[in-house]
């Protein structure tokens, strides 16, 4: 079963196409990486696929439908942007979401906030941008999802809180059910996770495959085919 | 989880196949005995932090090659088929055999010196013939 399905997907803002004729799909209990530098497009897709903004031509389906409220219920978007109100606890955000969404699992945010080592009592202005970054994966997956979205959630945070998002990520992917886009520019880190992988450049796909075939065929590491691609 | 020894992944090639090889090896030392159940795909993934469907991938695999077999409900297991364990043996032996002369020959070295090199390191790094039964 197909997850995602994109065909011929554009968005413009202004004069510029932030991403422009992206035709792609994911299957049902895939983690797919979206690799490219900054300005490549990673976020402006996430953001359409969440449903927060709409495409200038092209479809997109999230399950055999359009992005909007109904798929919104079913996608666990994480936003690259540090959104979090510094004057709230951190258990205050946690409880905030919780009343919000209703796949939200109490469970899987005890496991979480315990395995991330989250302080829930001290105010977003207290904790480090690691920290910070921790918080962020705990909210977007205590959700039951269908599909999570996550927007370079390794980026501008410190070694140890990278490889302990990493941890919780394998920890808490159910696979089968749960499909994962994770974009990311730290692509080191991230490949052992992805089971498919999209190089994305200037809006458009310019390599697309199953991690490991790629390995195979280009007898390199995602990393160093990704180097290729971009230096 | 000490069972199966990774070194490190070499992410140059495909994951699947590491997970593979290492618990073909880890049979074939004895650390994984006949009948011993391997661990699961979700223990394996978080200790590897690889992604859980490379792991499954890598599960199918040796049981298509009759190296594991699945009990439902319970997991992985390793083969009780002793023969098995032996082609698997050769098998590994065949491939750091053949890894080992392609190395040699991209450097145009003959086997003759790196018999005698091979003699002279056993015996300076005192490595017993008895592990090389």
């Amino acid at each position: 079963m197909k997850a995602i399905v994109v065909e011929n997907l554009g968005k413009r803002f202004g004069t510029l196409w932030a991403v422009r004729d992206l035709t792609f799909y994911i299957d049902e209990g895939k983690i797919l990486g979206i690799c490219g530098p900054n300005g490549s497009g990673k976020s402006t897709l996430l953001k359409i696929l969440a449903g927060l903004l709409r495409p200038t031509r092209g479809m997109v389906k999230i399950y055999g439908e359009n992005p909007g409220k109904h798929t919104k219920r079913v996608v666990s978007y994480m936003s690259e942007i540090d959104y979090l109100y510094p004057w709230m606890k951190a258990g205050e955000i946690l409880d905030f979401a919780a009343s919000f969404y209703e796949d939200w699992d109490e469970q899987r945010r005890k496991d979480l906030v315990n395995f991330l080592k989250i302080e829930e009592d001290k105010k977003i202005r207290e904790l480090s941008r690691g920290m910070r970054g921790r918080l962020k994966i705990a909210l977007a997956l205590s959700r039951r999802a269908k599909i999570y979205l996550l927007d370079e959630p390794l980026s501008g945070i410190d070694p140890s809180s990278r490889a302990k998002i990493l941890d919780a990520l394998v920890r808490e992917y159910r696979g089968q059910e749960e499909s994962m886009i994770i974009s990311t520019h730290l692509v080191r880190e991230a490949e052992p996770l992805f089971e498919e992988v999209i190089f994305l450049k200037e809006g458009e796909i310019i390599l697309r495959g199953d991690a490991d075939e790629l390995r195979e065929t280009h007898g390199k590491s995602i990393t160093e085919i990704f180097l290729e691609y971009f230096i | 989880m000490t069972l199966i020894q990774f070194k490190k992944f070499d992410e140059s090639k495909p994951i699947y196949l590491q997970v593979m090889e290492a618990i073909k090896k880890a049979i074939i030392r004895g650390d994984l005995k006949p009948g011993d159940k391997i661990p699961s795909v979700r223990e394996l993934a978080q200790e590897l932090r690889i992604n859980p469907n490379t792991v499954q991938k890598a599960y199918q695999e040796l049981e298509r090659e009759g190296i594991t077999f699945t009990r439902r409900g319970q997991g992985n297991f390793v083969t009780e088929d002793q023969d098995k364990i032996t082609s698997l043996k050769q098998e590994i032996l065949e491939k750091i055999v053949r890894d080992f002369i392609n190395e040699l020959d991209s450097v145009n070295l003959n086997l003759e010196d790196i018999m005698d090199k091979i003699k002279e390191y056993m015996e300076n790094e005192g490595h017993s013939s008895r592990k090389f039964r």
